[in-house]
């Protein structure tokens, strides 16, 4: 069985390589297109600009691989940034187009009195539809750190938590249920994002 | 529900040890700020702060070695600091497993340095630490550095929103009049400071009772609560702290 965390420079990805070896599952970094698509599992972290990271996937040539990947039906958890990189298009400054895996837009989260931008802290999910990884999420406080959010359909929204007038998805889900996406960081959430990355272990496994 | 006020432990750590000791379990003194940074992330800790109070390069290379083992069994945030001189100084404290870096005395020599670790790391990473005293002749918070040894002229509010527009992405601000008090937080520097800056602000300094939390979470709208001496001696159990603050209807993670 081989995890594959996606290679292309994201900053943190030590902590999320922590997090999953105490759950006893083995990662291995990799760039490599060949590798990424035999993958049994695919994890893709971010943590920075939208448009940067996306140039990095483009000048490693892992934009077609990730979409193939998706099309796989094989687990795929992108995670705070990398979950916003899967979808159409990202607003920060300027428009960039995303991996296309959801559909719509990440958008900036506006100003709200006595709501700060970025959100930063633990904030508490409310599940919306259940799935591998938000079995274990309902009502639990995860860690947030951003300033952007997505805007999608109900149908992609597996988990949410509120700002304000806002409902933030915290997790998204792709049409065939492969491609889960986590705006939270759970190599960052304690216990409960420990379990996050159990569960995945788990969709991993059944496949 | 909304965002959660977070209860943070802050470590002195110096030559590899957690400066004082750690009491709770039966008052058993625990020097390993491995095994202290478990029990407090067990406990309910929301966030750890280590400040780093060694001098020579050699204790900084341990500072490097201890953080790397801490984020490698506690997943919580991990704020670092103490002696940041350059964005050199950040990278190897991020790479070692730091989520964010906070800079306290560099950043009154050297502001740019904010600047250029939000670059790099972005804001979200990037803590700007302020030590205040009242002046009560001149009627002013005044910054001091260098551990709060040297006063600076500097206006501690005015320097918070400075910090802020060179990219600071979180204030610590330490009252050194309430600090070792055990009276309780500044409420007043607080209501000015979250007045002062959108930030989220870290509050740090006069914790000695429950009440205390209370008064500084329901009176101030600052996002963090960080005391050190009341958890490490274990007269402020962490899980009861945060059950009576959620009691008391301030929106914390249990």
């Amino acid at each position: 069985m081989t995890i594959i965390i996606i290679d292309y420079g994201a900053g943190n990805i030590a902590n999320v390589m922590k997090a999953i070896a105490s759950t006893g599952l083995s990662a291995k970094l990799s760039h490599d297109p060949a590798e990424i698509l035999s993958a049994d599992g695919v994890v893709l972290p971010g943590v920075g600009a939208y448009g940067a990271a996306m140039s990095a996937l483009n000048e490693r040539q892992l934009i077609g691989p990730l979409q193939a990947y998706a099309k796989s039906g094989k687990p795929f958890l992108g995670v705070c940034l990398g979950m916003q990189l899967l979808f159409e298009r990202s607003t920060e400054f300027g428009e960039t187009a995303g991996l296309g895996i959801i559909p719509e837009d990440v958008v900036t989260l506006p100003q709200q009195q006595g709501y700060k931008v970025p959100q930063m802290g633990w904030n508490q999910n409310q599940v919306r539809q259940l799935n591998p990884i938000t079995s274990t999420l309902n009502d639990t406080y995860t860690y947030f750190v951003h300033s952007f959010y997505v805007r999608t359909a109900p149908q992609y929204i597996a988990a949410t938590v509120d700002y304000g007038q806002i409902e933030i998805p915290s997790v998204v889900v792709n049409d065939s249920g492969n491609v889960i996406g986590a705006q939270f960081h759970p190599e960052k959430s304690g216990k409960d994002g420990l379990l996050v990355w159990q569960s995945f272990k788990e969709m991993v496994d059944d496949k | 529900m909304t965002l959660a006020k977070r209860i943070v432990p802050a470590l002195d750590i110096k030559n590899g040890q957690v400066v004082k000791g750690v009491q709770f379990e039966n008052l058993r003194s625990v020097g390993d700020p491995v095994t202290v940074a478990k029990a407090y992330e067990q406990a309910g800790a929301d966030e750890l702060v280590l400040l780093d109070i060694t001098a020579t390069l050699e204790e900084r290379d341990t500072m490097m070695t201890i953080v790397n083992a801490i984020s490698s069994v506690v997943f919580i945030p991990l704020t670092v600091g103490g002696g940041i001189r350059s964005t050199q100084d950040m990278t190897r404290l991020i790479k070692a497993g730091a989520d964010k870096i906070f800079v306290n005395s560099a950043a009154v020599k050297q502001p740019e340095l904010i600047t250029k670790g939000a670059a790099i790391f972005g804001s979200q990473a990037i803590v700007g630490a302020i030590d205040v005293k009242w002046e009560p002749k001149s009627k002013f918070y005044q910054v001091y550095v260098a551990g709060g040894t040297q006063p600076t002229g500097l206006n501690a509010i005015s320097w918070a929103k400075e910090m802020v527009a060179l990219g600071a992405g979180e204030l610590l601000v330490t009252s050194m009049d309430a600090d070792g008090t055990k009276n309780g937080y500044d409420i007043d520097l607080y209501q000015q400071l979250t007045e002062a800056v959108s930030v989220p602000i870290v509050a740090s300094g006069g914790a000695g009772k429950i009440e205390d939390f209370t008064a500084l979470l329901k009176q101030t709208t600052v996002d963090a609560a960080l005391a050190a001496s009341v958890f490490h001696l274990g007269e402020i159990a962490l899980p009861q702290l945060k059950q009576t603050l959620k009691k008391e209807g301030v929106a914390i993670r249990i």
